[in-house]
């Protein structure tokens, strides 16, 4: 087989273990996760097989693997469907292909099979815990989801999505993969649908995303009235399409077209990567069972948004060379990466739930990503995206563990605390060791720790690249960010592992079972070496000892292949200092709060606390703002007035004549002219009828007699008539 | 010579002998016995119309048996009838056999 026939075949199995699951295994959940996690299986080793393939090939930014064939037949030629694998993808596919096998896996032990069913269990609500006997004593224990099959059947399908994202060669195919995700992500946020507050969070999350869609469909429209294809080799590799977009006006606000097109394209990204200011929805979104978070946060959605601007970098930067300033696309990217980066970590480091941390954490990291690449850090920005994607990955599936360790402890004790909740847990690293370790690795990896971990080599990229082309303002904003990151992340490290229990759940919380710790620990394994592919060469001592292949690959992407930057001692030492600091402000100011204490951050932040607790109160404003009289309007305008009004009445009206009409044709045409005719000739029938029924006896002889008396009476007419 | 006006007064008694027969007796083999009388007659008929008529011809004769054959298989059948009700329901009678009403 092909590598290209190969690439096709990704994304098919999760969508075949979709409909077998939704059609046919539904009632067996262990015939269900088998379906689910072998298809997941699969499309892991084909991933992984033409990744190999792509590493292997000389200069494959040049000779990418391409297949395509039509699809929508159009006016002119057709709107074609193909694959497409080219550095980008190719480590893109690496990665989504682990995490997405990790999670599948991870969600068999997350969502308690083997454990007994709950008799309170209902579907749409998270399992309640059953009650098991040994003997004379009686427990809680955790029971298994009572929607098991269903929830493997939507992470599936959003696998597919995220593997056709990944493949696909164009634009088209692309988004629709982007909405298949943006459907799944509805389906598993509001997967305990019983809760009214995954109601609303599935909606916002839908309804947020939307926005940044349908201005990326804009963008789709704006790219292919512009160029005549969607089809990425064939605008993003042509120097002369490239010119043309970046030189013709657009005629909106004096932009280009590609700038309007790029802008249109980030506001998709915006959306899909919870970029300030629609980054509301992410938080939200914890309300989906854990697994649903790591495959949101890191492996998928979230990823997508990213990649989508990786992908048509040359366009968002289309005529800008080295050292020129930034188009309005990049500029735009450059200042909001930076400015979520910085806002969110510092909305992160007051939260309290444990998963809503790591959230915020994802939208900083984000805003790094897309930052870098608004500063034209292109290999930074994609070796920060794959590093985050395993350790934040690691990172939510390890919270999970710790949540479902926990809620052990809660079942167990009946002691009702938040398992969510930081404060309430403590100690957990003698409880659940597995855990604790990989925890460690992979907030050390998001804080940037030195040397060792993925995350330090690919954030100090970034820092580098902005430290050395100039762009100081936003060399400084990530740093800070950093600095953030690192405090906060050693807090939930602190508060959650360290110490002393503080609450009797967390005394009783338990390790999480095999298939929860195993993924950890393969995570955890990335995301310490993922970093070592793109080690600088001219780093002190360790530099060179591992060739930089990262750089030379995916800048091989890129038609005008970037430079690394030179070394430069400032910035390392900066990201030295504000990990190492972070960590060691957030272990001095977290180690010893107490049981029942407050947040030691609170009395001298005062009002900023609140502040940032209550996120900006972006919430309520945009509560105040669009929500509402979105609402009112919806009321007021659309359902009294136009709906009730002008639609019913003009329906009413036109029934109301109908039916006279109906009423006229009725009396004067169907009951006069067609009944009554046929009513008159049934009646003559059945008159006749009942007459002659009375020869037929049933007595032979009068049949006979009757017979001879009409042959003697047709004889005598006869007769008579011949003789007169 | 017999005239042959004579056979046909003949065949005509018989027939209508026959007739009464079949129309005024209740058991239907005695029914049956007045249809072969009226057969008998119709036979009377065509042979005395054959031999006075055209001798030189067999046909009078020929239309004789077929109806002799006919009649035989007529109250073979018949009979056979007779006795598949009479053993259903007891009796012979034409009178009670009236499941064919209305």
């Amino acid at each position: 087989m092909t590598t290209e026939s190969l690439i096709w075949l990704i994304p098919l199995p999760p969508l075949l273990a979709f409909f077998l699951i939704l059609l046919f295994t539904k009632q067996n959940n262990r015939l269900s996760h088998i379906v689910g996690v072998s298809a997941a299986a699969l499309s892991w080793l084909f991933g992984n097989l033409v990744f190999l393939a792509a590493i292997g090939v000389e200069h494959f930014g040049e000779h990418p693997f391409t297949s395509a064939l039509d699809w929508l037949p159009l006016g002119s030629g057709a709107l074609s469907i193909g694959v497409l694998i080219d550095p980008l993808s190719a480590a893109v596919l690496f990665f989504v292909a682990w995490t997405v096998l990790m999670i599948f896996i991870y969600s068999i032990g997350y969502h308690n099979f083997g454990q007994p069913k709950g008799d309170q269990d209902q579907p749409g609500l998270p399992p309640q815990g059953a009650i098991e006997k040994h003997g004379k004593d009686t427990h809680n224990v955790p029971s298994i989801e009572p929607m098991y099959a269903r929830f493997f059947a939507f992470i599936a399908l959003f696998a597919f999505g995220m593997f056709t994202l990944v493949v696909s060669d164009n634009l088209l195919t692309l988004f629709v993969g982007w909405e298949i995700m943006g459907l799944c992500s509805y389906l598993l946020i509001g997967f305990w649908y019983g809760k009214e507050s995954a109601r609303d969070a599935a909606m916002k999350a839908f309804m947020t995303t939307r926005i940044g869609d349908v201005f990326m469909l804009l963008g789709i429209v704006a790219l292919y009235s512009a160029t005549g294809t969607l089809n990425f080799r064939e605008i993003l590799y042509d120097h002369h399409v490239l010119d043309v977009l970046a030189s013709s006006p657009s005629g909106v606000l004096g932009l280009s077209a590609a700038g309007l097109i790029g802008i249109l394209l980030l506001i998709g990204t915006i959306g899909k990567s919870a970029q300030w200011p629609l980054h509301v929805w992410l938080p939200d979104a914890m309300e989906g069972p854990t697994p649903v978070s790591a495959m949101i946060h890191a492996a998928t959605m979230v990823s997508a948004g990213v990649y989508m601007v990786l992908r048509m970098f040359p366009l968002l930067s289309a005529g800008w060379h080295h050292g020129d300033p930034l188009t309005e696309a990049m500029l735009a990217m450059a200042i909001i990466g930076a400015f979520t980066a910085l806002f969110a970590a510092t909305i992160a480091f007051t939260q309290r739930d444990i998963k809503r941390v790591l959230a915020y954490s994802t939208i900083s990291q984000l805003g790094y990503m897309i930052a870098a690449l608004g500063i034209g850090a292109y290999v930074a920005a994609a070796f920060h995206l794959i590093t985050h994607a395993f350790f934040k990955a690691l990172l939510f599936l390890g919270s999970g563990s710790v949540i479902h360790g926990v809620e052990h402890g809660v079942l167990h004790t009946d002691d009702h605390v938040d398992p969510q909740d930081m404060f309430n847990m403590g100690g957990l690293r003698k409880k659940m060791p597995i855990t604790f370790w990989t925890f460690l690795i992979g907030g050390f990896a998001l804080s940037g720790f030195p040397l060792v971990t993925a995350g330090f080599w690919s954030k100090d990229e970034i820092l580098a690249d902005a430290f050395a082309n100039g762009y100081t303002l936003v060399f400084i904003t990530l740093a800070l960010a950093a600095l953030l990151t690192a405090f906060y992340t050693m807090r939930q490290i602190t508060l959650t592992f360290l110490g002393e229990p503080r609450s009797k759940a967390a005394e009783h919380a338990h390790e999480t079972p095999r298939t929860m710790t195993m993924p950890l620990t393969i995570l955890a394994v990335f995301a310490v070496i993922a970093g070592w592919v793109g080690i600088p060469e001219h780093f002190p001592v360790i530099g060179g000892l591992i060739p930089n292949w990262l750089h030379d690959f995916i800048g091989g992407t890129l038609l005008e292949h970037p430079e690394a930057v030179d070394f430069n001692m400032i910035p390392l030492l900066v990201s030295l200092g504000v990990a190492l600091g972070g960590l060691l402000l957030g272990w001095l100011v977290y180690r010893n709060v107490k049981a029942g204490d407050e947040d030691p951050l609170r009395k001298p932040l005062g009002p900023i606390y609140s502040l940032l607790e209550n996120k900006y109160y972006f919430d309520e404003i945009y509560d105040r703002v669009f929500v509402k009289p979105a609402g009112r309007f919806a009321k007021t305008f659309s359902y009294m007035f136009l709906d009730r009004q002008v639609i019913d009445g003009t329906l009413h009206w036109l029934a109301r004549q109908s039916f006279r009409l109906g009423g006229f044709f009725r009396n004067a045409i169907d009951i006069p002219i067609i009944n009554r005719p046929a009513d008159r000739g049934a009646d003559i029938t059945q008159g006749f009828g009942r007459v002659l029924r009375l020869v037929q006896t049933g007595k032979i002889q009068q049949y006979m007699l009757l017979a001879m008396l009409i042959t003697f009476g047709g004889l005598f007419l006869f007769i008579f008539s011949t003789l007169r | 010579m017999i005239p042959l006006s004579w056979y046909l007064a003949l065949a005509a008694a018989l027939f209508c002998i026959g007739f009464y027969g079949v129309l005024s007796r209740k058991n239907a083999v005695a029914i049956l016995m007045g249809i072969e009388l009226m057969l008998n007659a119709v036979n009377i008929n065509l042979v005395a119309f054959w031999r006075y008529l055209s001798p030189e011809n067999i046909n009078g004769q020929a239309f004789a048996v077929v109806v002799f054959a006919v009649a035989a298989a007529e109250v073979a059948v018949g009979l056979a009838l007779v006795i598949s009700i009479y053993r259903r329901r007891k009796t012979v009678s034409a009178g009670e056999i009236d499941l064919m009403k209305w």
